[in-house]
């Protein structure tokens, strides 16, 4: 097998590990099989209707409006995402769609206005899927972790605000702390590089039969645009979640979790 | 002219229909003096302080300061005016000065000495960690934090329920001298001797309204303090 072609016979070898998932979920009683089955299916239906799109965007007579709608899809969808994830947050779908949207704007602005990637079919696609699909977990994270940190942190914030401070200055240390926290994971995976993990699309590159230097420099450009959208998109997500999680007169609203005492 | 009462509550209600904290309250607390709020668990207390500072609205009603309608107040100085005090002391990071600079940054360390004067306690506090303080000191630092901002209004909030008897007596003895210093004093407490101990008077609340109220002799129905 050269230049890394899986054929149907070596995808359907490489389902010896589901099978073995599969196999420790019945042994403990795990009741997973099911989500196993239907998340290993969804996964390979949707990827062979993405490579066949990929394989009509890709085309050069293919026209780029098409690519460029398809990465509007991607950010509406991630945007949705986030939202269903943190449904505490009122609007979060509009401020995830913009979220999302200034990272596109950021990371295409440097990947291809700097020149670091021609703007073609076959780039378009594939790297707003990584800067988008890694912005949105981090985008997760940290609307998830500011609902929390101020529930729980309800009477710290209260305190502040009680002393006359605004919501802006009450709500400070929660937000950074929400920062780091949804920012750690991509730092640790950035630090972490070719040490403990050899990321996907380097991965992908090597097997491709490309050379491995010309494949760790695709991948360090890549894992850096990452890097500033994980950070663009945790940026505009918290502080947008923020505001809206705070009344004009500068009451932080009713949160699920809280702990707050009623006499 | 008759002096505006502290705080006016005109047919206040909080929450939801079918779950009232406050059902179409009317109450007024007197413009002077120690008023305590005591009533059950439950009962609407807590909630009717934080209407006070503006840190909850009400569902319907007024709730008027000194005669002015708080929502026609600038909450944040609002909340500079009226002080708050909460049931479990919270402080911040750093130490007690960092603490009192939250509320006046131009804090120095005359003037937090002093505010540490007016809590009970000695300058030596200032730089000590306000995490490692024990319950009593880090209640009596958010006081002298919470009079940092020149209040003149002092919201207690079952401030004593997390102390021991010594420490809850000492904070007694302070909202008492607030009182005498001319800062008026509104106590939430669950505890009848407390409220005995302290109260000029007395607002009693059962199920989010009003029970009783007026001076502490005709409120509890005897004429012992």
């Amino acid at each position: 097998m050269q230049s890394g072609d899986v054929g149907y016979l070596g995808l359907a070898a490489s389902l010896v590990l589901v099978a073995v998932a599969l196999a420790v979920s019945l042994r403990l009683r795990l009741r997973l099989e099911r989500d196993l089955v239907v998340s290993v299916g969804r996964g390979l239906v949707q990827l062979l209707i993405v490579g066949a799109g990929l394989a009509i965007i890709i085309d050069p007579d293919t026209s780029l409006v098409w690519s460029w709608l398809w990465v509007v899809g991607i950010v509406v969808f991630a945007a949705a995402t986030n939202k269903r994830r943190a449904p505490a947050v009122p609007g979060l779908f509009w401020i995830a769609l913009a979220a999302n949207g200034a990272t596109a704007v950021v990371g295409f602005g440097v990947a291809f206005g700097l020149g670091i990637f021609p703007v073609e079919g076959r780039t378009l696609v594939p790297i707003a899927g990584m800067l988008i699909g890694n912005s949105m977990k981090s985008g997760i994270v940290v609307a998830e972790r500011l609902v929390e940190a101020l529930s729980d942190g309800r009477p710290e914030v209260e305190a502040r605000l009680a002393l006359g401070q605004p919501w802006t200055a009450a709500s400070r240390p929660v937000v950074r702390s929400a920062l780091r926290v949804a920012l750690s994971p991509q730092i640790e995976n950035t630090k972490a590089l070719g040490i403990v993990f050899l990321p996907g699309a380097m991965t992908g590159l090597i097997l491709a039969g490309v050379d491995p230097l010309d494949a760790v420099l695709v991948q360090l450009a890549l894992m850096y645009l990452i890097l500033g959208g994980a950070a663009t998109t945790t940026a505009v997500t918290a502080l947008g979640s923020v505001r809206r999680l705070f009344t004009d007169d500068h009451r932080l609203v009713a949160l699920p979790r809280s702990r707050r005492d009623v006499g | 002219m008759p002096t505006a009462p502290l705080f006016s509550f005109e047919s206040v209600s909080v929450g939801p229909p079918d779950a009232r904290r406050l059902d179409g309250l009317d109450a007024q607390l007197p413009a002077a003096g120690l008023t305590v709020i005591a009533g059950p668990s439950g009962s609407g207390k807590s909630t009717l302080l934080r209407l006070c500072n503006r840190l909850e609205v009400p569902s319907a009603g007024v709730v008027r300061h000194r005669g002015t309608d708080i929502t026609q107040r600038d909450s944040l100085q609002l909340r500079r005016e009226v002080a708050m005090v909460f049931q479990r002391p919270v402080t911040f990071p750093g130490n007690v000065l960092d603490n009192l600079r939250e509320a006046d940054p131009e804090c120095d360390e005359a003037r937090g000495a002093e505010l540490l004067e007016r809590a009970g306690l000695d300058r030596s506090f200032l730089h000590r960690d306000a995490g490692e303080l024990s319950g009593g000191e880090a209640q009596r630092a958010c006081l002298a934090r919470s009079l940092a901002t020149n209040p003149r209004v002092m919201l207690m909030d079952e401030p004593t329920s997390a102390l021991d008897a010594r420490a809850a007596a000492v904070l007694e003895r302070l909202g008492r001298r607030l009182v005498d210093d001319g800062t008026p004093v509104v106590w939430v407490t669950h505890a009848e001797e407390q409220l005995r101990r302290l109260a000029d008077h007395v607002l009693l609340l059962d199920g989010g309204r009003v029970h009783r109220s007026g001076a502490v002799q005709e409120a509890l129905g005897d004429a012992e303090r």
